[in-house]
């Protein structure tokens, strides 16, 4: 088919073109930006904590003497442990989408020169890891003597494990074992890498949700009140729930903190919900879009079909076939559309480097604008369809009568 | 005229009901999304005292002992800057402000105890930021100065253990010890919690918390580090506290401080005072860096950034679906008036003006404005209602106000007049007999 009428007839129409493809570039670019945010926040919800979520509970009390924490812990763990269903219960400082505890800055020399990154101590005692499921992928677990009394904040020296993406963040290319943390006064010294650990809190550092050190220790003054409960997968919603009303008579001395004592799912649920929301509204905003440029494109077309209702009549007079009006509208369509498109692909990386400056998101990827530009185009055609079959169907004896 | 015009758009609208109410619809969800928005940001990034603002400053010294020069003073301060700045009482009113969670239990009560947030701080704090008082008053600077075992309350506390009743002169353990209440608070809801606000410049955006509610339960500010020793956090330390908890004199910073100022001959004579206070930490080598700052409560909430980046996020993209459905209303309005280049001729042929033209095409898309806002309006309340159902600290606050009430109406009045003007131009512009050969 030759382009050069259609082209004669949107010249006749720089308004209403310009408009639809001033309509179409927007839509494209808050399209594409729309879906990397999505992205985004859906790749930050698939956190891998490296522990075994579906098994795994955890209890946090607060508001009790650090003079009475030893006989506390004693109380609430044989407590814990005569639940039927329980398979383990242990005192650990934290764990992933609880509260933050041991978060430090640390470097790699005595004299603090080096920064290692700003990281969490997970302080667990014996039985911990094997409760939370950790997986040792290199080096070896701490063995019983490795064990000490947790002092005020970690032990002095210790024997630790790091996370894969720790190590390589610390010493990239070389093996972490046997290297030495710094924390002020106090030394780690590296024994073994797990694969995955995640931190307890939100991560600051872009990348540094994985960066966390596992140092064995003893339940003591400073190390009491959280605990982690493991059960089958299938119990562990009842398991908590018996667990959270044994606490009132087993520790009456402390305040359970209710919502971080929860299944790790709950918790994970409740960390990313903000994130699920934000996810909703963008996918609301881009159904609307799509349906009111659709809308736009169907009356646009429309009104175009009717206004030509005499041009089309005589087209078919003159012997064009009713396949020829209906590709007229598709092409015409389609040139709009990629218009619209060309203007939106700028219009999204205006969009994108100027959310770069506000936002931790990465430029948007080229990938998100073929979607975006693919989705377009299917729908500038399927809009159009109604209105150029409508077109098609125009009967050649229009020719004949007056307007 | 204008009766007339009124009427011919009705009749106009009613002809073409299904590309009326596409016209109405497309304005309604613009509006509705940009209105929810926007009511949220301007809820969110309001005054929190208007009137008073400008005289009240957040002042910040720099005792972490950084290599390079920081971009920033440090967000709150050390124990004794703190004690140094708000005993020379060169502002005039000052309050040091630390916060703790803390064991409540209600003497004598049955109900299991409670773990809350507490302020600790000192008398000024309540005239300063004209906290309302339901029942009692704040305490005296004397309390201050007696470390006086006494509290104040919030009404939600008060509502939760004494009924919403007088509490004043009941008593309250907060762990171990027994402090009387002196007052209760009004609801009282400042948006964001401005006076907790700090550190936002490192939160990239995730600002939320700084929307939550104030502390349940507020004490002198001494007589609360020594009821609770032993469980006060650190913002930061630049090495491990020999006490953890006790923090007077560690190497940590923690404590904030407020003051205000009432006039600006004195506001250059604080400023100078913060400056010299920096300049003589640093000679004597306490501090590392002479970096300082007192910040009026509005310039302190923009360093801060306080508006969460979603939101700020959300009204870009709720503006960029307006000029979308903008777009697509002027389409639509084109091809409706151009389809009736035929009435106008007549019209215009008849001895209308061209102005006449332009005006009842724009009182049409007036119309459709103005239904568009009505039916836009709903759509911000549902989306309102929708924000009150988020997980964010401030969900509760997310009410359409009377000013946003009457900005949705002229929004939805004004995009629409600006997408039937082109539109109305281009119909004015039909030539009275060109279009009468074809009728």
């Amino acid at each position: 088919m030759r382009m050069h009428p259609i082209f004669a007839a949107l010249r006749h129409h720089r308004l209403a073109t310009t408009l639809i493809v001033l309509q179409i570039a927007l839509a494209c670019a808050v399209m594409c930006n729309a879906c990397s945010l999505i992205a985004a926040r859906w790749h930050a919800t698939q956190l891998v904590t490296g522990i075994d979520e579906a098994s795994l509970g955890t209890l946090y009390l607060d508001g009790f003497e650090p003079g009475r924490a030893n006989d506390l812990n004693a109380r609430v763990l044989e407590g814990l442990r005569a639940i039927p269903g329980v398979t383990a219960a242990n005192v650990i400082n934290t764990v992933p989408f609880s509260h933050g505890s041991g978060t430090v800055g640390v470097t790699l020399d005595p004299e603090h020169q080096r920064e290692g990154g700003v990281v969490d101590v997970y302080l667990g005692t014996p039985g911990t890891l094997q409760t939370l499921g950790i997986r040792i992928v290199e080096g070896h677990a701490p063995t019983p003597d490795d064990y000490r009394p947790a002092g005020e904040f970690f032990p002095a020296q210790a024997n630790v494990l790091v996370t894969r993406s720790a190590a390589n963040h610390m010493w990239p290319g070389e093996s972490p074992l046997g290297k030495a943390i710094y924390i002020d006064k106090t030394i780690f010294r590296v024994i073994g890498v797990m694969e995955h650990l995640a931190i307890a809190r939100s991560p600051e550092t872009p990348g540094g949700e994985d960066w966390s050190i596992f140092a064995p220790a003893l339940p003591g003054p400073t190390l009491a009140g959280t605990y982690v409960i493991r059960a089958k997968p299938g119990d562990i919603d009842a398991v908590m729930h018996k667990a959270r009303e044994a606490i009132a008579t087993l520790a009456p001395d402390a305040v359970l903190i209710r919502d971080k004592s929860a299944t790790l799912q709950e918790l994970r649920t409740a960390r990313f919900a903000n994130d699920k929301a934000m996810i909703g509204i963008l996918l609301g905003i881009i159904v609307a879009l799509l349906l009111v440029t659709a809308l736009g494109i169907v009356g646009l077309a429309s009104f175009w079909v009717a206004r030509r209702r005499k041009q089309i009549g005589i087209r078919r007079a003159i012997g064009a076939t009713r396949r020829d009006i209906l590709h007229y509208f598709q092409i015409e369509n389609f040139f709009i559309v990629s218009l619209g498109i060309g203007a939106g692909v700028v219009l999204a990386y205006a969009a994108s480097l100027t959310l770069m400056l506000y936002h931790e998101v990465p430029l948007l990827p080229p990938w998100y604008v073929a979607l975006g530009a693919g989705t377009l185009w299917l729908l500038g055609q399927l809009a159009v369809l109604g209105p150029a079959l409508r077109a098609a169907a125009v009967p050649p004896v229009v020719a004949t009568r007056a307007a | 005229m204008f009766g007339y015009y009124v009427e011919l758009a009705v009749r106009s609208l009613k002809r073409n009901p299904v590309l009326t109410a596409l016209m109405v619809l497309a304005i309604a969800v613009g509006i509705g999304t940009s209105m929810t928005t926007l009511t949220v940001m301007h809820l969110l990034s309001g005054d929190p005292l208007p009137g008073k603002s400008d005289r009240l400053f957040y002042v910040q010294v720099t005792p972490y002992p950084s290599d390079k020069v920081p971009a920033h003073a440090n967000a709150v301060m050390d124990y004794r800057s703190a004690m140094d700045l708000w005993g020379a009482k060169r502002a005039d009113r000052q309050a040091l402000l630390v916060g703790s969670s803390i064991r409540l239990h209600v003497p004598g009560s049955t109900a299991p105890p409670l773990l809350l947030e507490m302020l600790s701080t000192h008398a000024d704090f309540f005239s300063m930021f004209d906290v309302p008082f339901q029942y009692g008053s704040a305490w005296t600077p004397d309390d201050d100065e007696r470390h006086a075992r006494v509290a104040v309350i919030t009404a939600d506390l008060n509502n939760k253990l004494f009924r919403g009743e007088n509490s004043v002169g009941k008593t309250l353990r907060l762990r171990d010890s027994d402090v009387r209440i002196v007052g209760v608070l009004k609801p009282w809801r400042p948006s964001p919690l401005f006076y907790n606000v700090t550190g936002g410049w490192m939160a990239a955006g995730d600002t939320a918390d700084f929307y939550g509610k104030s502390e349940d339960v507020m004490t002198p500010f001494q007589a609360g580090l020594e009821i609770n020793d032993g469980n006060f956090s650190q913002f930061t330390c630049w090495h491990l506290p020999p006490n953890p908890g006790h923090l007077q004199d560690s190497p940590c910073i923690w404590v904030k401080l407020w003051v205000q100022v009432d006039d600006s001959a004195k506001v250059a004579a604080y400023r100078r005072f913060v400056a010299d206070y920096s300049a003589q930490q640093k000679a004597q080598g306490r501090f590392r860096q002479d970096v300082s700052a007192v910040s009026s409560l509005m310039d302190w909430l923009t360093i801060n950034q306080v508006v969460p980046g979603d939101v700020r996020l959300q009204v870009w993209l709720a503006f960029a679906f307006l000029a979308i459905c903008l777009c697509n209303t002027v389409g639509l309005l084109l091809a409706k008036f151009l389809r009736r280049g035929g009435d106008f001729s007549v019209r215009r042929a008849l001895g209308a003006t061209r102005g006449a033209v332009v005006t009842q095409c724009l009182v049409e898309s007036g119309v459709i404005g103005l239904a568009g806002g009505f039916v836009g309006l709903l759509f911000t309340l549902a989306g309102l209602w929708l924000v009150r159902r988020q997980p964010v600290p401030y969900a509760d606050l997310a009410h359409l106000d009377i000013p946003m009430f009457l900005v949705t109406l002229l929004l939805a009045v004004a995009t629409s007049l600006l997408a039937g003007a082109v539109p109305a131009l281009r119909a004015g512009r039909v030539a009275p007999g060109l279009q009468l050969k074809t009728l």
